[in-house]
């Protein structure tokens, strides 16, 4: 399974009459990690419900090509997967079974799991390292337990893109980068196109390899993080004050308080 | 991370093996086939255990030439065959439909606390039933009485209501069908206090209508409600895997390859056709279809797949043993099922939730 090209062109949405989203354009090649960041309401999570086809919207989204509305719903399902930022866990379920979840457009829907579902589920876990979990309720699971298990239900579709909203919000710095090194091993294994968003500038500066910076509903900026992560564009747009330092896996942003103030 | 509000309004079991849903699925129809057989031998008038299963048997083997001796006869067999079998039969058919409905509600809404009535089944019904006993003079009480006509009605039109009112203002989200439904149960059951207010002569018999009962019962009103019943309980029961992935959410579910919407109503329109004719033969009948899927998924866990069958038989079970109860309970006089529905349900409900507090 290898990543496939999202291209979005055009894309607009609204909540109600206010328009959240105005000719949004973007990139995202084969096997490619964008993040899009922006500031709280810039309309990221909007972007990324509206490329799953969640949230009505004009203009198109294309997988390789294709229009994601020209293809039926389920096979569209085995293409794209999404973790919301906040997942619904349900009560009395299973690690297994949750993640058994993720099989589901690729059988018919009345079907009970067939061998080959189980299998791909064992994978999948294994990998994650769910496996000592899987008869776990999964809302019993940890918090960080809890996002690869979501993350291990996206990758039982078996798609070539995933959509990540807020992977790391629920989580402190060393599960999030956990979360985000396991992404990001799981695409250069598989190819996997991501389309995430990350209100974490710098972990969005480490990880993904481009970003789009989105505010009042366009994107403003794209490219790579140290094009995209400059001290004027987080002034500007953010209204912060911070340093820019380059590591060596890419940019990072330093928060600077207002001067004039002393400890004293 | 949020836990979904999703049914757990008591602790439901962690996973579990199938072997075990299997156990619990066939200890439920073990149940079921008990509580039917101590149903039709337990009575005012007492008829021999022997005798009840040697006429039973006969009566099934008959088709096949069979010919099993030592039945029942006269009025013993009458008693059996026209008075207790069809009641049992309608106990456990409206116990299983309200139950399996109950579950499904639950589920659709992500509501612990949703069950059969809530988007304006049981007020409409109670309005149609009310219209008709005060209204209709000497309505006959027979199987196509107008009664159960109207209570059937009643109950659709309630939650067809509900659901245009809850698109109209919202499309398919649950909380706004779940406002819509309480906004059409309020005025359905404002409609009917009226019409009962202005026509105290009967108050007597809407009442019973209300508390339910199932001492009139005959096979025609079996056969009556087992197509609607039937059919959508084979509906509900074929959307236990899909109940699964809508409980992660609309849009996981859109994510997964399934339309939120087009589930939840169909999921509604099936458990409200259950919820209409099981409350067209046997009045309302509360508790059922909220404590019975509660008490399944504190044995099996939370998938739909696996709460909804064992729902189906543990309700017809547990209906027929309260119909049992209110037989005998003040015998001769029978007590409205609806009174030992709950009164046994309420404490035993609150014993389960008392235990699962202890255990967290």
């Amino acid at each position: 399974m290898s990543g496939a090209r999202v291209e979005v062109v055009g894309l607009s949405a609204a909540h109600g009459r206010s328009r959240v989203l105005d000719d949004v354009r973007l990139d995202v090649g084969p096997g490619g990690w964008t993040a899009v960041i922006g500031p709280n309401g810039s309309g990221k999570t909007t972007l990324l419900r509206a490329v799953l086809g969640a949230h009505p919207h004009g203009g198109q989204v294309r997988v390789d090509g294709v229009p994601t509305t020209a293809v039926p719903r389920r096979e569209r399902a085995r293409t794209l997967a999404y973790a919301p930022q906040r997942p619904v866990v349900p009560e009395g379920v299973s690690t297994a079974e949750y993640v058994g979840l993720g099989r589901t457009p690729h059988r018919a829907l009345l079907a009970a799991p067939r061998p080959a579902d189980r299998q791909v589920v064992a994978d999948v876990m294994a990998r994650l390292e769910l496996t000592g979990l899987a008869d776990r309720a999964v809302a019993t699971l940890s918090g960080g337990e809890q996002q690869r298990a979501v993350l291990a239900r996206a990758l039982a579709q078996q798609p070539r893109v995933l959509l990540l909203d807020e992977p790391t919000s629920a989580l402190d710095l060393g599960h999030a980068q956990q979360v985000l090194d396991l992404v990001d091993r799981l695409r250069r294994q598989d190819g996997l196109t991501v389309l995430s968003t990350l209100h974490d500038l710098t972990l969005a500066g480490q990880y993904a390899d481009r970003l789009a910076l989105l505010s009042g509903g366009r994107v403003v900026a794209e490219g790579t993080p140290a094009q995209v992560l400059t001290a004027e564009a987080l002034a500007g747009h953010y209204g912060a004050r911070a340093q820019v330092v380059t590591g060596p896996h890419g940019p990072a942003v330093l928060p600077l308080r207002a001067p004039g103030h002393d400890r004293g | 991370m949020t836990a979904a509000p999703a049914p757990r309004l008591l602790a439901a079991a962690p996973a579990r093996p199938r072997r075990r849903t299997a156990l619990v699925l066939s200890g439920a129809a073990v149940a079921l086939v008990l509580s039917a057989l101590a149903g039709v031998w337990v009575g005012a008038l007492p008829l021999p255990p022997g005798a009840v299963l040697a006429t039973l048997a006969d009566r099934a083997l008959s088709p096949l030439g069979v010919d099993v001796p030592g039945g029942l006869e006269g009025t013993g067999a009458a008693v059996l065959l026209q008075l207790r079998l069809p009641r049992v039969a309608l106990a456990a058919l409206v116990g299983a439909g309200l139950a399996v409905s109950g579950a499904a509600y639950q589920g659709v809404f992500r509501n612990p606390l949703a069950d059969p009535y809530l988007l304006g089944a049981a007020a409409g019904a109670g309005l149609g039933a009310t219209l008709v006993i005060a209204h209709v003079p000497a309505t006959p009480l027979g199987p196509v009485g107008l009664v159960p006509l109207a209570a059937f009605a009643g109950a659709l039109l309630g939650v067809g209501a509900a659901l245009l009112l809850g698109t109209a203002a919202g499309g398919s989200h649950s909380a706004t069908l779940l406002l819509a439904g309480v906004a059409v149960a309020s005025f359905l059951a404002a409609a009917q206090t009226l019409v009962q207010q202005q026509n105290t002569d009967d108050l007597r018999a809407v009442y019973g209508w209300l508390l339910g009962q199932l001492g009139r019962a005959q096979w025609s009103d079996v056969v009556l409600v087992l197509p609607y019943l039937g059919a959508a309980c084979l509906v509900l029961l074929l959307c236990g895997r899909a109940l699964d992935v809508l409980a992660v959410g609309d849009d996981e579910a859109r994510s997964l390859g399934v339309h939120p919407g087009r589930l939840r109503l169909l999921v509604v329109v099936a458990a409200s056709l259950a919820t209409a004719s099981a409350v067209a033969v046997s009045g309302l009948i509360g508790f059922v279809g909220l404590v019975v899927p509660h008490v399944v998924r504190r044995l099996v866990g939370g998938s739909h797949a696996r709460v909804l069958p064992v729902s189906l038989l543990a309700g017809g079970a547990f209906l027929v043993l309260a119909d049992l109860v209110a037989r005998v309970a003040l015998a001769p006089a029978e007590l409205p099922i609806g009174v030992v529905t709950a009164f046994v349900g309420a404490p035993f409900f609150a014993g389960l939730l008392w235990a699962g507090a202890r255990r967290r």
